[in-house]
């Protein structure tokens, strides 16, 4: 055979239209609560209305003979069963405090929407109506509901700890030898330099995915096999054998269809342990579904941190110290990853920056509220909020422009590889170049001339513009890196490549889609290894059983771990061809050369097509001695180093200064991911991103009552964004490839979330900080923007109390958790 | 038990439903229609949305009984003879997707749309999908493929 000169043309790079969109559009899917199998049992969960009590009794007769219930169970009916306590794989101290967290509570809650009980009826109309006729008892306690008062002592979430903080984590540069003493730079620059002091307020957001959780769990047959809408169902599995006490090998877990997760489907949840406990129990196969409020008041929350920072600089602006003081709200529990994302944010704060010095301080703290954890770029949005949101403060201090202030004191391109004052090393980055083509497609210095103009005018509404030059660890993670912060799992990703009779070919990956894309972007990278067609290679994710080894889908670790194993292993997938084709070409294996899907002998036109030797090994009739008949092989990657992406992204609002409406004109960003794979599901991935970065600037928030209940339980009190909230954005890249993996690429899930909440906040603050305000507690409402508007006209430095009038006045003391705050004060 | 006569997606059906039984509920777990999703409990987000006598209708907001006699159109109903209706083959180009959860909903809101408004403008579109919500797309590729849609008389 001789190579064809149709051949696939090369297929990273270009924007295939997604594979996945076949089933999705047409509504042929598989989501996790589409599944019905014969017999199957509904659970409906009885949760606790109140944020913390004991539980008195539990009276389940009336719900145990309503019609269609085939059992009530409580936590004493599974004590044993469920196991002492749901996993936490990240204690991130030796001397870290954290409560048992059975999945079904005992004797006692500790946050409003803790399951007590459930009921188990033929169907799930059944299960709701029997729930209601639990009848449980409790002793009502007071909740601890606010981190600050919680973290100086007081009130105790848990008794038993004896204390509200689970741990303090602390990083510092010149114990690290990365910088020098913070606190030094900070005291010699209070002699000729600048300190400014702030305090921020990260709100409590929620994930949010479109569809709810749902766990199917089948116990007939030799494997439990459990359906879950998860994303990572190696980790579930592995976590639920080990908290459930079952065998490892007796059960399969299968991520189908998965609508969506953000950080938010990447834990082992209280549901899926009871519902596999009960249908063990029961021998029935048994689902639960959640309804869209348990989702919003039970699936894990995100961010709820207070920052108070310190930055000090010369009287040029050239920053020399960051210190960061962090209290992060655990809610009640530790769930999967929840100690360690405010760690992830630790070597982020000093972002792009020269700074000298660096320490980080985090104290996590426990309240009676639904735990945290990860919720898209899990620590890094926070981080990059804080630096971003300083840099503008030391901007308007030193009085120059925002971008001149980041010019100033951001790593230069020749200057890479980097190494960080937070002990990274950054291997690429090119902030001149995605600043000056977001400068150029922003318009901004037409844009500041009409910003000024306005400001004369003093028109009513005010122009503002946001700067956020960010940028973000991913490619979660090197396994090293994780041992040393004392996580309990690696950071490589697994991938196998199987050779069909027929030429086809089976990708196996261990990275577990919901959204990405990956059967697109994985047979993009296969077609241009292996030079086989894009539609002849088949992408297999999600099971247990198919793909045996993989640490799933989150922190943009997909491509730039998992793609890196699918080319491991396609590359060995070659070399185990390339003896067999030297045997049929009656060649030398030195002899030949790989291209465009075939062996050729160099030199002539004798050659041997992949397909064809698949097709040699599965007949296995004529092959060299000793050589094993497959071609199939697995690979597993675990990355040396983090990947950098980085961005410019401005923003320009107009607020209302009558109504405080905030309205965002115009959104313009240029992210540097380095190369791309798939241009359009990289863009859609920004879309998604600056989206969600954007709501928690001006539109979400989790807000529970004086009770501890979540008064934001629904999408009518939770404000997830529309179409008509938003403008288009305008998007651009510049590509400086990573140099740390074999296709140069970094990562893009997280970007967006992580880079524009800063900008959009900045840029509202812009608007209206001729009026005396520099900080508005997010999300920016209108109450919130016209309250600060008010208080800024009415000269009331400090709205809501904290800090006081005078600790506002104070040189250096400006800083604010309340909804606005002028900045007379200024830093000295 | 009521006994409606419901024809979906060109299909008549004869069932006995509990009176409390949504739209929604009946298509996918009775009738088997898995395509239409539930998002919500309070009709905010849209997945659920099919077309009852050609309108676009949350099935979340509609008893089942409310349909007898009527004829409802789901995700699953959109192809003829395996070919895409418009809507969906604009979708897939403009990658107006990502999980897909919101995807059916909003696809079969773009349809109705666009059947009130052939000509929308952007705002128009906007304004017109603002009971759908999607987490993952940001609405600009949404936006677009409505747009596209629309170019090509869909």
């Amino acid at each position: 055979m001789t190579v064809t000169e149709d051949r696939p043309t090369r297929e990273v790079g270009s924007a295939r239209r997604r594979k996945e969109d076949a089933r999705l559009i047409t509504g042929r899917t598989r989501w996790t609560d589409n599944i019905t199998l014969p017999g199957m049992l509904h659970l409906a969960m009885v949760r606790s209305p109140f944020a913390r009590a004991k539980v008195a009794s539990i009276d389940i007769a009336a719900a145990k003979s309503a019609p269609g219930v085939l059992a009530v169970i409580t936590g004493k009916d599974i004590a044993e069963e469920q196991g002492a306590t749901l996993p936490c794989a990240w204690p991130i101290t030796e001397d870290q405090k954290a409560p048992n967290h059975p999945a079904m509570a005992i004797d006692r809650v500790n946050f409003a929407g803790e399951i007590v009980a459930c009921v188990v009826a033929r169907s799930a109309a059944e299960a709701r109506d029997a729930m209601e006729l639990v009848d449980v008892e409790y002793d009502e306690e007071t909740p601890v509901l606010d981190m600050a008062t919680a973290a100086e002592g007081g009130e105790l979430t848990h008794t038993d700890l004896g204390t509200n903080v689970s741990a303090t984590w602390v990083f510092d540069s010149a114990e690290a030898g990365a910088g020098t003493n913070v606190d030094d730079e900070i005291s010699k620059a209070g002699q000729d330099g600048v300190v400014i002091e702030r305090t921020y307020r990260q709100q409590r957001l929620i994930p949010a995915f479109m569809e709810p959780r749902s766990t199917v769990v089948d116990p007939t047959g030799e494997q439990t096999t459990m359906w879950s809408a998860t994303q990572v169902p190696h980790i579930l599995k592995l976590m639920a054998a080990l908290t459930c006490g079952i065998s490892e090998s007796k059960l399969r877990v299968i991520a189908p269809d998965v609508g969506g997760g953000f950080g938010g489907k990447l834990q082992v949840t209280p549901e899926e342990i009871i519902t596999l406990v009960v249908a063990r129990r029961l021998g029935k196969p048994c689902k639960y579904t959640e309804t869209r409020s348990e989702s919003l008041m039970v699936a894990h929350h995100g961010r709820d941190q207070i920052q108070k920072l310190t930055l000090s600089a010369t009287k040029d602006g050239t920053v020399t110290g960051l210190k960061v003081d962090l209290l992060a709200d655990m809610g009640a529990y530790l769930g999967l990853v929840t100690p360690g994302i405010p760690i992830l944010g630790a070597f982020m704060y000093n972002s792009i920056y020269k700074f000298a010095a660096y320490r980080f301080t985090c104290r996590n703290i426990f309240t009676n509220k639904n735990w945290t954890d990860a919720y898209r770029g899990a620590g890094r949005p926070e981080a990059t909020y804080a630096i971003e949101r300083m840099m503008d403060e030391l901007a308007v201090e030193i009085g120059v422009d925002p971008l001149e202030i980041r010019e100033r004191n951001w790593i230069k391109h020749e200057e890479f590889p980097f190494a960080t004052v937070a002990g990274l090393e950054y291997d690429s980055g090119n902030y001149e170049a995605a600043t000056s083509k977001a400068r150029e497609l922003f318009d901004y210095d037409a844009l500041r001339a009409e910003q000024k103009q306005r400001r004369d005018a003093g028109d009513k509404v005010q122009l503002g513009i946001g700067v956020s030059t960010f940028t973000e660890m991913c490619g979660l993670a090197p396994s090293r890196v994780l041992g040393a912060l004392n996580y309990a799992a690696g950071g490589w990703e697994h991938a196998s490549v199987r050779m069909l009779p027929s030429g086809k070919v089976e990708v196996v990956t261990g990275s577990s889609a919901h959204g990405q894309g990956h059967e697109t972007a994985w047979s993009q990278i296969v077609a241009d290894r292996l030079g086989v067609p894009f539609d002849d290679i088949e992408i297999l994710h999600g099971d247990t059983q198919t793909s045996p080894r993989g640490l799933d889908t989150y922190g943009s670790r997909s491509l730039t771990v998992g793609g890196m194993a699918v080319i491991a292993a396609a590359d060995k997938v070659i070399e185990k061809a390339k003896p067999i084709a030297a045997h049929m070409l009656e060649a030398n294996v030195d002899d030949l050369e790989f291209k465009d899907g075939a062996f050729t002998v160099k030199g002539t036109e004798s050659s041997k097509g992949i397909g064809e030797i698949a097709f040699a090994v599965f007949s296995a009739h004529d092959l060299p001695d000793g050589i094993e008949p497959s071609l199939d092989a697995d690979a597993t990657y675990d990355p040396a180093n983090f990947s950098f992406p980085h961005g410019t992204h401005l923003c320009a609002v107009e607020v209302d200064t009558e109504t405080g409406e905030v309205v965002v004109r115009n959104y313009t960003c240029v992210d540097d991911i380095g190369n791309v794979v798939n241009p359009l599901i990289v863009e859609g991935q920004v879309h998604g991103g600056l989206v969600q970065g954007i709501a928690q600037a001006l539109f979400e928030e989790a807000v529970y009552d004086d009770a501890g209940t979540l008064v934001t339980g629904s999408f009518v009190d939770y404000l997830v964004p529309s179409a008509a909230d938003l403008p288009s954005f305008t998007t651009d890249r510049t590509e400086t490839p990573a140099t740390g993996n074999a296709l140069g690429v970094k990562g893009v899930g997280e970007a967006g979330a992580i880079a524009s909440t800063p900008a959009v906040v900045n840029a509202v603050v812009d608007a209206v900080r001729h009026f005396g305000i520099n900080d508005i507690e997010m999300p920016c409402s209108p109450h919130r923007v016209w309250t600060a508007l008010q208080h800024a006209s009415s000269g009331d430095a400090t709205p809501t109390g904290n800090p006081t009038v005078d600790d506002a006045a104070l040189p250096s003391h400006n800083a604010t958790t309340s909804e606005g705050s002028t900045d007379e004060g200024g830093a000295s | 038990m009521v006994r409606i006569n419901v024809n979906v997606d060109g299909v008549g059906y004869s069932d006995d439903v509990e009176p409390r039984t949504l739209l929604v509920q009946y298509l996918r777990e009775q009738v088997g229609k898995t395509g239409t999703v539930v998002g919500c409990d309070t009709s905010n987000c849209g997945a659920c949305t099919v077309h009852v006598d050609g309108s676009s209708v949350k099935s979340c907001t509609m008893l089942a009984v409310q349909a007898d006699g009527h004829e409802v159109t789901t995700i699953e109903g959109l192809a003829t003879n395996g070919e895409l209706h418009p809507m969906q083959q604009a979708f897939h180009e403009q990658h107006a997707l990502q999980c897909g959860y919101c995807t059916p909903g909003m696809i079969m809101q773009s349809i109705s749309l666009l059947k009130e408004n052939p000509s929308p403008d952007e705002t128009e579109v906007r304004e017109g999908l603002e009971g759908n919500l999607c987490r993952c797309t940001g609405y600009q590729n949404i936006v677009k493929a409505v747009l596209a849609a629309s170019k090509a008389g869909a």
